[in-house]
């Protein structure tokens, strides 16, 4: 049954359910339900199932970067033990698809675009036969006649505008600047980063005669359904998709990626069921990218450290014909105030694998650079980085106009402060040594925006009193499984052993997928709704009105009546599909999360290298649906802001355009070591326009700004400001002061 | 051929015929025991940790073929969804993961870690080789860091293991039943 509601979420909320229910879950710090299962290695992830008669495919990468594929020599593989097919199919994907493309994104494996672009399987009967097929299969190109660059910073490579943002244009830069008390004009770089998430893309394809079943490895399903039928030409009705447990996705997993349409190919030509598992260097080297970004950011301050004018414009990279531009001054438009402002990105069209989103396409890596200048700019007024960011913070979106929803920055700069103990730094540079180690502080803001995407979920209330929540909404580790089921619990009054959540299959109604943060507030909206749709039928049992219905503990009551629900329900379970959409409250509101990011560093004063000392976060972003897994989440952004800063970093050979380090061991992911202890403070807030729920996205805000706090407090330990991401030891090295210096300071001016 | 054996979690198995076979994936595609994950093949990520003879290794980085009449143990011979031991359990306390993908061997690693801890070893953070390495969070770190976490639940792993550690009963460090 559909609800009464209206699905489009035309206006905020108010009525704030969830502050009325008495179950008293939702927020709460408990633990995942599939925990259990994932800490005993008995989560089924997607290249573990076994299914009879079940082979192995391995994918062929190109080993040139553009052309044409001539020849594949496939007789001598096709003759070695177990080798079953050699498939360059015209369906095979050249490029992944974008986060929420629900289309075929470019196919066609004959033509080579990238180095490292898939362009065959071979497929045997065990893994090893493939792996060995495959190295030995001859493969024969003709180099394309006039190829692009591979560099974005080529003066041969076409520079456009992202075709999917509007460049912001207010008032007259220039001219702020020129009139400045003060002011920067700086340019950043930052280089291409990896998802790399743990679990390599992988596949297992099944046909049922004209029904194909995927069990993979995928961030948003029903996107994914539509993406895959229409590489296959095949209705989105004859395909399943089966991913209960994701290792990790970070964007890389939002589209479909090339291994599943060759699974999916060879399962159909050999009638048997073909497994498809990316290795690492596959993933590196296929997969999306985050693109490498240069940013000139010019900031215009009056003598009372008040903006007038902002310029944010990047340069990134993607293939030809990508509509994707990494976003980077998305928060840059709604955070600061100046209104004369000049915001734009270009997007420069070279020769590299898809740049795609990675965890917080845009903020992530603009953020980190705005808050960067920012400080340089605090320095050069002679306040405090704080204050500089609560003196700007506008009344309404400058240029658009647009009203903010919740916005809890001064909060959480004002807390994160006060827990990090910011009046312990110096403000000066080189003023605080332990050993050989320079010691400094950096802060910066957080901000990420809110986005609500279309969701369905069904709830139902079984007749023993459990509830069911089933969406193909999946987990990626973000927590869907603990808040969905803490939503419906609260809402139904339920304790938590009595609600059940099965996600991750395309035969339930279809969840928003996880990505962009909005997973938990999209797809929990859905629940919820389901919820309300389902009080209203008890409420009507019991005979009161839906405002007047108590729920807990599984006893429904309202003043002096009460019943248990098994009494109410009286053998016959009530199933509800709850449904949101986005609608005039994006449009209404600037929607954002917010927070802010304390770093001590500690710099080595004679090799330049940095250490993590300890972090602060303080994070608002609307109610907490559980507060393990969101502050789990403010943790894993705060450690990507770690390897941004200091280690994650795309090294591409510009001679042939092949990414050199396409491993875990030369891609630098931060590991134990690299993380001290870090604290998330999670603020109270509601905000009624980014959800009935009142929550906001929490998946990403943790990375966009971190690094930033950790660059700014690698100047105020050493002096040395580096404006090229990630700082390793040879950009500090040549600028550090003399260590033996009695007034380093001095020395470092 | 002559037909060899390992124990699996105290199970006699035997080894694969095809020796290009790695330990985790006779493990995983032939015994079943898809909890040792691969994250890379390349002994880069320690997804695949597993003890052999209590010792942590890359099971991805070995030939099964090696293993004749070894003792392996992986995260399903430390303890099932229903019968967790007192570590996996911390894990799910603290949160020490979140897609779950490196978690079985972040586990199998940490079991190691206590077992090497209480022979003395030292790490390349201890001060003095030659002296008992004392239980920081220092030490943890250093000894932890060949298993990668992506969704950075580094702290919360920590965490976990200090739970554990703080609560084996005697010498700090003694306990074997991980």
């Amino acid at each position: 049954m559909r609800l009464p509601l209206a699905d489009l979420y035309n206006k905020p909320d108010e009525r704030n359910l969830l502050d009325h229910t008495r179950q008293g879950i939702i927020g709460k710090p408990l633990d995942r339900p599939e925990g259990p299962l994932k800490v005993s290695g008995s989560a089924t992830y997607a290249a573990e199932w076994k299914l009879p008669g079940c082979v192995d495919g391995v994918l062929v990468l190109a080993s040139i970067a553009q052309g044409k594929v001539t020849k594949i020599h496939d007789k001598a593989a096709l003759a070695m033990p177990g080798v079953l097919a050699v498939l360059a199919d015209k369906a095979m994907l050249r490029r992944p698809a974008q986060g929420t493309a629900g289309k075929a994104p470019a196919q066609d494996v004959a033509k080579v675009e990238y180095f490292g672009q898939p362009v065959a399987l071979v497929v045997a009967e065990t893994f090893e036969q493939a792996r060995d097929a495959a190295l030995a299969l001859k493969v024969e190109y003709k180099a394309a006649k006039s190829p692009i660059p591979f560099d974005p910073e080529s003066p041969d490579a076409k520079v456009e505008k992202a075709p999917d943002r509007k460049a912001v244009k207010g008032g007259d830069l220039d001219k702020a600047m020129k009139n400045a008390a003060f002011s920067v004009d700086v340019e950043y770089d930052t280089p291409g980063h990896a998802s790399a998430a743990m679990e390599p893309h992988a596949t297992i394809a099944e046909w049922q005669d004209d029904k194909l079943i995927l069990r993979g490895s995928y961030q948003m399903l029903a996107y994914n359904v539509k993406e895959i039928a229409d590489c296959l030409s095949i209705s989105p009705k004859k395909v399943r998709i089966l991913s209960p447990y994701v290792g990790g996705g970070f964007g890389s997993k939002l589209g479909i990626t090339h291994e599943a349409v060759a699974a999916a190919i060879a399962a159909k030509e050999l009638g048997r069921p073909v497994r498809v598992v990316m290795t690492r260097q596959q993933v590196f080297q296929a997969v999306m990218r985050r693109s490498e970004t240069r940013q000139r950011v010019r900031l215009a301050c009056d003598a009372g450290g008040k903006l007038i004018g902002l310029g944010h414009e990047a340069l990134v990279s993607n293939l030809p014909k990508e509509q994707f531009a990494e976003p980077v001054t998305q928060a840059t438009e709604f955070l600061y105030g100046g209104d004369n402002r000049l915001l734009k990105v270009d997007v420069a069209r070279i020769s590299r694998m898809t740049a795609g989103s990675v965890r917080a396409p845009g903020e992530a890596v603009g953020m980190q650079v705005l808050e960067a200048a920012m400080d340089e700019l605090a320095e050069k007024i002679g306040i405090d980085p704080i204050e500089l960011r609560k003196r700007n913070l506008p009344g309404k979106v400058p240029v658009q106009g647009t009203a903010y929803s919740s916005r809890m920055l001064v909060e959480a700069l004002e807390q994160g402060a006060q827990a990090f103990g910011w009046d312990q730094r110096n403000a000066q540079p080189c003023q605080s040594r332990e050993g050989d180690w320079w010691i400094g502080m950096g802060v910066a803001s957080a901000a990420r925006v809110n986005m609500l995407i279309p969701a369905e979920a069904r709830v139902t209330l079984k007749a023993d009193g459990t509830a069911l929540v089933e969406t193909d909404q999946t987990d990626i580790g973000t927590g869907s499984y603990a808040i969905l089921g803490q939503i419906a619990g609260e809402m139904l009054g339920l304790p938590i052993a009595r609600v059940t959540v099965v996600l991750g299959d395309t035969s339930l109604p279809a969840g928003a997928g996880s990505g962009g943060s909005f997973g938990a507030i999209s797809t929990g909206s859905a629940v919820m709704r389901a919820c309300e749709a389902i009080r209203a039928k008890l409420a009507d049992k019991l005979g009161c009105d839906a405002e007047a219905l108590d729920l807990k503990d599984g006893v429904a009551s309202s003043g002096d009546t009460s019943s248990p629900l098994e009494h109410l329900l009286d053998g016959g379970d009530i199933a509800e599909i709850g449904s949101i959409k986005p609608g005039k409250t994006a449009l209404d509101y600037a929607q954002a999360s917010y927070g802010a990011f304390f770093a001590e560093v500690a710099v080595h004063a004679f090799t330049g290298e940095t250490r993590v000392r300890r972090m602060t976060g303080a994070f608002g972003f609307g109610r907490v649906l559980n507060a393990k897994t969101a502050r789990s989440q403010c943790l894993g952004g705060m450690v990507w802001g770690i390897g941004s800063a200091l280690t994650e970093e795309l090294a591409f050979d510009l001679r042939d355009g092949h990414l050199v380090n396409h491993d875990l061991a030369e891609y630098h992911v931060p590991v134990h070591a690299d993380v001290p202890a870090i604290e998330v403070i999670l603020l109270e807030e509601r905000d009624a326009a980014a959800s009935p729920l009142q929550a906001k996205g929490v998946g990403e805000l943790g990375i966009c700004g971190a690094a930033g706090a950790i660059a700014n407090a690698i100047h105020n330990a050493c002096g040395v400001r580096v404006r090229s991401f990630p700082i390793t030891l040879d950009k500090v090295l040549p600028h550090l002061p003399d260590p033996f210096a009695p007034d380093p300071f001095a020395t470092a001016a | 051929m002559v037909q060899i054996f390992a124990r699996v979690n105290g199970t006699e198995h035997p080894l694969p015929q095809d020796s290009r076979r790695t330990l985790l994936d006779w493990l995983r595609e032939d015994l079943g025991l898809t909890g040792a994950k691969k994250g890379c093949d390349h002994g880069q990520c320690g997804a695949c940790t597993v003890l052999v003879d209590g010792r942590r290794i890359n099971s991805c980085l070995s030939l099964a073929q090696l293993h004749e009449g070894d003792e392996i143990e992986t995260i399903e011979g430390i303890g099932g969804a229903d019968s967790l031991s007192t570590l996996q359990k911390a894990f799910v306390t603290h949160d020490g993961f979140q897609c779950g993908y490196c978690t079985p061997g972040q586990i199998c690693s940490a079991k190691a870690l206590m077992r090497e801890l209480a022979e003395g070893w030292p790490s390349a953070v201890s001060e003095d080789v030659a002296a008992h390495p004392p239980i920081s969070g220092e030490e943890l770190r250093e000894r932890m860091s060949g298993n990668l976490c992506r969704c950075g639940a580094y702290s919360n792993i920590i965490a976990a293991i200090e739970e554990m550690i703080a609560e084996a009963p005697g010498t700090p460090a003694g306990r074997q039943d991980a």
